[in-house]
């Protein structure tokens, strides 16, 4: 009897979490289908909004700097950030790990506002003694680079540490060189880390204001900086259109890459398409 | 790895190492000189530290934070918004957690994947997506005014309580994830042992479950406690005159005002003051996942 109750709490609190967390997307989406101006008003099905936003080079523009960015910042994050995982995952003992661990660990959480203003002021200050970089894709890469590498470095450095070290010395003893090693053995053993770690690398920089309104120049405007200069004017049905594609397209690209993890990761454990 | 010599390995951790140390501790180093220089008209604009007089630092900026009770209201807001804001993650966060980490395995997969997802999709449209709910006119309103069960729209938008509503939607993935872990983890045997000794449910949770999940309470709390004060969107977006934020002043001081050694000051003592939760956050990481 008590177990039937608990049962039904259980499932009542997933329900009211799962609509907390998705009403207010699910309202977006739908109301970004709507006829009228007035963004909480319906007023009949219509695609108009989608072609407004087709039409307005200001978006279309500020998405191409984004996407750019995120490709970019995204590739080095994951460069740095495997490494950084590393490190931390694979050397127990090196002068200064405690700040390396305390920076990676810092930097997941530090307020964003904090990181923009400081990294634009040491771009001030290397435009004024070194001359460059020029404000604007460059250094917005290299800020969005730097918080990428954190995550992807607890994503390997998790991962590492449930990777089992015995097939990497069994190679070895084959007389395997340590290259062939880490390429067919233990970066492939990492991937799921590697391909979550790039996508997360990417949709944060992808939905970064904060830290691109610091540290960007007069030359490069992303997404996310048109879409805030555009909401704080009030409600905009176009807003509504362009936050649907851009669900849309985090929906597909995170769904693909999940379902692609768990399969690899059935077929890994021996188990079957629908469970055990 | 053993195979690998003395030049990788100085490769592995020197190359991330140096990165992290150009870009993020130096240019914490440069906000600190900053907040110690003062404020004049021109390019860039503060006055350099080292003068034709020999040192010029001051500590004026820092003064002007405790004089002028502005800054100080601003960082006890924030504090207040984050620690209310981390609470209520947690009370909602727990049984969803525990839902989740109690369901079937393949179930339990996807439940946590759809908890996760709206964390990789974008903050700003999630925080945009509540104006159209909690405006006068918007769903919510409309909504209540519909099924009579108010007769004048609420006043829901642009105040505390709008703030602390944006605060716990975005930060509550951040409290669910590590309380899933320590949930899904623990051995169910215990809670079973409990229960053959007699203990109503309720009991075997408060005396075993929660307990047990502590360290997961602590990890989720301080990844919303941290970035939520120095939260800068949520308050612009949601918030209304009198939300005193210190992101937003912080932010205001340097594109509004143009006073960029104030602003260094407002940073430097947000991140002194959140460099305790985080020590706090390292020694606990550091003993949970074994590297």
């Amino acid at each position: 009897m008590t177990r039937v109750r608990s049962g039904w709490l259980r499932a009542g609190a997933l329900v009211l979490g799962l609509g907390f967390l998705y009403a207010p997307i699910v309202l977006l989406v739908i109301y970004s289908f709507n006829e009228s101006r007035l963004v909480t008003v319906w007023a009949g099905f219509s695609t108009r909004w989608y072609g407004t936003l087709a039409a307005d080079a200001k978006f279309r523009d500020a998405a191409l700097t984004s996407i750019e960015v995120a490709l970019m910042a995204a590739s080095l994050a994951l460069v740095i950030g495997t490494l950084a995982g590393f490190a931390m995952a694979r050397f127990r003992r090196f002068r200064g790990r405690l700040l390396f661990g305390f920076m990676l660990l810092a930097l997941l959480v530090v307020p964003e506002i904090v990181l923009g203003l400081s990294l634009l002021l040491l771009f001030v200050a290397c435009a004024t003694v070194l001359g460059g970089p020029p404000r604007g894709i460059v250094t917005i890469t290299i800020a969005h680079a730097t918080f990428g590498a954190a995550f992807v470095a607890v994503l390997v450095r998790a991962q590492l540490s449930s990777f089992d070290r015995a097939l990497e010395e069994a190679a070895l003893d084959l007389g395997a060189r340590p290259v062939a090693v880490l390429t067919r053995i233990t970066l492939p053993g990492i991937r799921p880390a590697l391909v979550s770690g790039w996508l997360l690398a990417f949709t944060l920089s992808l939905d970064d204001l904060v830290v691109a309104s610091f540290v960007t120049g007069p030359s490069a405007t992303t997404l996310p900086m048109a879409v805030f200069s555009s909401v704080r004017l009030g409600l905009s049905p176009e807003v509504n259109a362009l936050a649907t594609l851009f669900l849309a397209a985090v929906f597909v690209l995170v769904g693909a890459a999940a379902w692609q993890v768990a399969r690899q990761e059935r077929r890994r454990l021996g188990v079957g398409p629908f469970g055990r | 790895m053993t195979g690998i010599g003395g030049f990788a390995r100085r490769v592995v951790i020197g190359l991330p190492f140096a990165w992290l140390v150009l870009f993020f501790l130096l240019p914490l180093l440069i906000v600190l000189k900053i907040g110690l220089a003062r404020s004049t008209i021109g390019i860039p604009p503060y006055t350099p530290l080292v003068g034709p007089n020999g040192i010029a630092a001051t500590l004026e900026n820092f003064a002007r934070l405790g004089h002028d009770t502005l800054y100080l209201r601003a960082y006890l807001g924030s504090l207040r918004y984050a620690v209310v804001a981390t609470l209520c993650c947690l009370v909602l966060g727990y049984p969803i957690a525990y839902a989740i980490a109690r369901a079937p395995l393949p179930r339990r997969q996807i439940l946590l994947f759809a908890v996760m997802l709206p964390f990789w999709t974008s903050f700003l449209i999630r925080v945009y997506a509540w104006i159209a709910i909690l405006k006068p006119n918007g769903f919510l309103n409309n909504l209540l005014l519909a099924l009579g069960l108010i007769h004048a729209p609420l006043p829901l938008l642009n105040n505390s309580f709008s703030v602390e509503l944006g605060l716990v939607y975005s930060y509550l993935p951040f409290m669910i994830l590590p309380l899933y872990s320590t949930l899904s983890a623990q051995d169910q045997s215990l809670v079973e042992a409990a229960a053959d000794l007699g203990a109503p449910p309720w009991r075997s949770f408060l005396a075993v479950t929660l307990p047990l999940s502590l360290p997961g309470i602590a990890a989720g709390s301080l990844l919303v406690l941290i970035p939520a004060v120095g939260e800068f969107v949520i308050p612009t977006l949601l918030g209304g005159p009198d939300t005193l934020m210190i992101g937003k002043v912080l932010w205001d001081e340097f594109f509004a005002n143009h006073d960029w050694p104030t602003a260094a000051a407002v940073a430097v003592v947000l991140v002194a003051a959140l460099a305790v939760p985080l020590l706090f956050a390292q020694k606990l990481l550091d003993r949970e996942v074994p590297p």
